[in-house]
């Protein structure tokens, strides 16, 4: 174990050590912050209010919008000469959100993976292979350093370049990856191709995946085909990127609680749930300097367990991502909101109001097709300019989504109409 | 003599039953198509037809929500021999004009090419100065 004092905290002990910290947070925020103090006093609750753990109900809850309506920085609560990193996603109708860190943010993320890590069974003997995205996406750059303080050997692959990153595997004889499952499936194939014979050329023993959801049956043909271990990781940006890994009795992420504080809300009632009861995942980090996140919802449908692990541990796990509350889909990793989709379409003039979304999965990847309704007066009958307003549609999916969509001309009339909630999403992977 | 010949393009999606859901359509609207050329890419087609009536035909046609549009096409008589397309084609593209599309038509009374350019008033002229006819829709 990485840190035993806090991955072997009594329960009882741990709600005593999360009341303490959130008190202080909040009378920090309360104190020193407008944007806090402003919604605290709107929900008309101050740190008077925090008296036990269960009055964190009493406050607010943050949600995404929030990080885009303060985009970029409005919502920092450290000194602009304390902000030592951003990263940044791309958010609904094209407008991102931007993520800051302190130098202690900074080192409880990277704390928080050399626990979860060593969890997973890593040590300063193995070597991993970081095939995430170094960048402002915070996979690469989080993994990397995580693995760095274990003492553990990284190699930067990022993310493309799939022959090369074999080849380097095979010779450096990596023992573990961090990537997304869709990547493992194609870098599985890949290998194929090549005439890697996996179990005999590879010295690879774990997968840790993440970023994007995945299933069981995954982990069976993962770990029966390639000979390893597949750990599930979970975290986001606003918390400040992939930071909880399962342990190597696989029963779903530790969540390191001196960082964060898990609740769990019915997502009809709101009502907060006992542990082990499915429904909405709300987030508070608990260090957190440059960017705080009080009861933040993740959107996220799971439910999480306090029962002490075979593995020694008493944090609680995460169970499965089974689902979102929003309708955000995750496509080859990344997040794309229909809302997005729409809003794209419908500043393209030659577009109808109708349009469709196909996800499915070939072989290894996730494919995105959009099909939209053309307006009559769009018509062309020259077939050229019917394929550039084709690829016109397709180049600003691309750049609105950050992923490549297909795009599919259709008459009007020809897609289905919908009297009650429009159902356009037609996703047909399996998870 | 006009000298041109109006086309009716019609969007049909590239799907099996569109273009007989198409042709019913049409059937029920009592359009004859005299000729017809299919362009395709992968989800969509474009049936190109020259009709009896065109702009009524159009009105028609719109009025069961199909996307139709009208366009100017050239019809050059050439014969049906070996060679006869190398005249036109030769002529058009001396001027510098862009053919965009184009099938062949044969018929009872004539015989030759639709075509679609890039600038109609000169080939006109070029194609005309050549000593070359124009197909006259009543003779399709």
């Amino acid at each position: 174990m990485w840190d035993p004092r806090i991955e072997t905290m009594p329960y009882e002990q741990i709600k005593q050590m999360q009341y303490k910290q959130l008190k202080k947070l909040v009378n920090n925020l309360y104190s020193f912050n407008q944007f806090y103090h402003d919604r605290m006093r709107a929900a008309n609750v101050s740190p008077l209010d925090i008296n036990s753990l269960e009055d964190i109900q009493k406050l607010p809850f943050m949600y995404k919008q929030d990080l885009r309506d303060n985009y970029p920085d409005k919502m920092f609560t450290a000194d602009k000469s304390e902000i030592v990193r951003y990263h940044m996603s791309s958010g609904t109708s094209g407008k991102p959100t931007c993520v800051a860190y302190t130098r202690n943010d900074l080192d409880y993320w990277t704390e928080a993976l050399a626990r979860s890590l060593t969890a997973a069974g890593l040590t300063s003997d193995d070597t991993l292979q970081v095939a995430y995205g170094y960048g402002l996406f915070t996979g690469g750059l989080g993994l990397h350093y995580g693995a760095e303080r274990i003492g553990a050997t990284v190699l930067p692959a990022g993310t493309g370049n799939t022959q090369r990153q074999l080849e380097m595997m095979q010779d450096l004889g990596c023992t573990a990856i961090a990537c997304t499952p869709s990547y493992l499936t194609h870098l599985m194939t890949t290998a194929k191709q090549m005439g890697i014979d996996w179990k005999r050329d590879m010295n690879l023993k774990k997968a840790i995946l993440g970023a994007e959801p995945w299933t069981e049956s995954m982990r069976a043909k993962f770990e029966e085909s390639m000979g390893i271990k597949c750990i599930d990781i979970y975290g986001t940006s606003e918390q400040a990127g992939p930071m909880f890994c399962e342990c190597e009795a696989q029963h779903g992420p530790h969540i390191w609680p001196d960082i964060m504080l898990v609740e769990i809300l019915d997502p009809k009632t709101g009502e907060v749930l006992e542990p082990g009861n499915k429904g909405e995942l709300v987030c508070t980090m608990l260090k957190k300097e440059a960017m705080p996140m009080i009861r933040y919802k993740m959107k996220d449908i799971t439910s999480y367990n306090v029962e002490p692990c075979e593995c020694g541990r008493t944090t609680p796990r995460l169970s499965r991502i089974t689902g979102r509350s929003d309708d955000m889909l995750i496509i080859r990793g990344i997040n794309v909101f229909p809302s997005q989709i729409e809003y794209t379409l419908m500043r393209i003039p030659q577009v109808g109001d109708q349009y469709m979304i196909n996800v499915t999965r070939e072989g290894d990847l996730d494919r995105l097709v959009v099909q939209v309704e053309i307006k009559p007066e769009a018509f062309s009958d020259k077939m050229e300019d019917m394929i550039a307003l084709r690829a016109t549609i397709e180049a600003s999916l691309k750049r609105y989504l950050n992923i490549a969509a297909e795009v599919e001309l259709k008459a009007p009339g020809e897609l289905p109409r919908f009297d009650g909630k429009a159902k356009r999403v037609n996703d047909t992977r399996v998870f | 003599m006009t000298k041109r010949i109006s086309q009716l393009s019609i969007f049909v999606n590239n799907a099996p039953g569109s273009l007989a859901a198409i042709a019913t359509i049409l059937k029920d609207c009592g359009i004859n198509m005299k000729t017809c050329n299919l362009a395709e890419s992968n989800e969509f087609g474009i049936l190109r037809a020259i009709v009896d009536e065109p702009s009524a035909s159009v009105e028609k046609l719109r009025a069961k929500g199909v996307i139709v549009k009208e366009t100017e096409i050239l019809g050059v008589k050439i014969a049906n021999a070996p060679g006869s397309l190398i005249r036109p084609t030769g002529i058009l593209g001396e001027a510098g004009i862009n053919i965009e599309y184009g099938y062949a038509f044969t018929g009872k009374n004539v015989e030759g090419v639709f075509m679609k350019v890039d600038d109609p008033d000169k080939a006109v002229e070029v194609l005309s100065a050549a000593g070359l006819e124009f197909i006259d829709d009543k003779e399709i």
